[in-house]
């Protein structure tokens, strides 16, 4: 299970984020026997998780006894750290959350907030993982996407460009165009 | 004498006061239709400013995140003094906007000049239709309080419903002349199919002069707007 020359048992961290939000049902599957038991069997070893607003309290553990190590937090005023030493981060579907997963170049499952009411953001998700730059899940189909999935076929995301909408708006005012 | 004089003015000043009232309102009009006929189309190049001042309004969510990503490719020098709003329940946009301005004092630009303000939210997420009409009209007033202060030529949003009282407002100023602005929307990137509310809005209403979007399905569904791409 990738242990290194020294002995030493590499750590697989899974980050789970909910950025803001309140969104129980994937903290709460996220702790759950059935998706752990998955992550342990893929090769992880950590599971932390940001849990946001929600009131569901995942259960740590440290793993001693052969399963995943859990831990958890709130809120973090960044998580570009918690994201950099991920193997893998299971995130809600707001935007920032993916794009800053996605522009480190980290293997990303999004799940979407079925309870939300005007649930657009589900849109960037399913258009990201038709792009094949994610996969893209329900709370209730996370431990079936963990299984299935496979890393190496994600496709990287290459980072957005704003010098577009800068041209065109300098354009329009009139402002000099620069070399 | 003073009998007739009476009768004469109170004759002719209901006369005088519906022309007054008629004339008022076919100034606004045709002011109105003349705004409308210039949004959209490019400033009158005979006439270029060195910079302009801009009001940037930022939201919860991604959306400052995408708006600091939009503002580290616009020339700072061109668009200043740069203003500020948040939402008063939005406690990171402001914050991150500071640091967007400090790292641009840190890396040696000159001439910063930046403003911070909050403003009463129209609606809060998940606020139920008909007590946002009450919240709209109180959000509205402070836009109006805030936007007679700055005044701007520039007005840079991307999604957030605190854009629209700001936008309709900046759309008044030019109808009745207070102030030429030109008005510029970016659909946020999670906007893949549908356009948000406060696009929406401006797209029908036509009161954005540019409207951009980043996905071609939005482009295809709204043809005035401009595809741009991902900007993330």
């Amino acid at each position: 299970m990738g242990e290194a020359r020294d002995g030493v048992k590499v750590k697989r961290v899974v980050f789970v984020t909910v950025g803001t939000t309140c969104f129980d049902a994937l903290v709460k599957v996220a702790d759950s026997q059935e998706v752990k038991d998955e992550l342990y069997r893929r090769g992880y070893t950590d599971l932390l998780i940001q849990m946001g607003r929600g009131s569901y309290l995942p259960i740590k553990s440290t793993g001693d006894d052969g399963s995943l190590a859990v831990d958890y937090f709130t809120f973090s005023s960044s998580i570009a750290d918690y994201l950099r030493s991920a193997s893998l981060v299971i995130s809600h579907a707001g935007s920032g959350s993916i794009f800053e997963t996605l522009q480190l170049g980290k293997p990303l499952i999004v799940v979407v907030n079925e309870d939300l009411m005007d649930n657009h953001q589900s849109e960037l998700a399913e258009e990201l993982a038709e792009r094949k730059h994610l996969y893209c899940a329900r709370p209730l189909t996370l431990h079936q996407t963990i299984a299935g999935m496979d890393l190496n076929s994600l496709v990287p995301y290459s980072p957005g460009d704003a010098t577009p909408v800068a041209k065109l708006i300098n354009r329009f005012l009139g402002f000099p165009e620069e070399s | 004498m003073e009998k007739n004089t009476s009768c004469f003015f109170s004759n002719s000043s209901p006369n005088l006061v519906i022309t007054c009232f008629v004339a008022f309102i076919t100034i606004i009009l045709v002011r109105f239709l003349y705004v409308i006929y210039r949004t959209g189309k490019p400033l009158n190049k005979r006439t270029p400013q060195q910079t302009l001042s801009t009001l940037i309004v930022l939201g919860s969510g991604g959306h400052t995140a995408e708006m600091i990503n939009l503002l580290l490719v616009l020339q700072k020098d061109r668009f200043t003094p740069r203003f500020y709003i948040a939402a008063a329940t939005d406690n990171m946009s402001l914050q991150k906007a500071r640091m967007f301005e400090n790292s641009l004092a840190d890396s040696g630009v000159k001439g910063i000049s930046a403003e911070f303000m909050q403003i009463y939210r129209s609606r809060e997420v998940g606020q139920s239709y008909v007590t946002s009409v009450w919240t709209t009209l109180v959000a509205t007033a402070h836009a109006l309080w805030l936007m007679i202060k700055i005044r701007p030529q520039v007005v840079l949003c991307n999604g957030p419903g605190t854009c629209i009282p700001l936008c309709v407002i900046a759309f008044i100023f030019k109808v009745v002349g207070i102030r030429w602005s030109s008005i510029f929307y970016v659909e946020s990137i999670a906007r893949v199919k549908r356009l948000s509310l406060s696009g929406l809005l401006l797209y029908k209403l036509q009161i954005a002069d540019q409207f951009f979007v980043q996905w071609p399905q939005l482009q295809r569904k709204y043809p005035r707007a401009h595809y741009v791409g991902c900007l993330m």
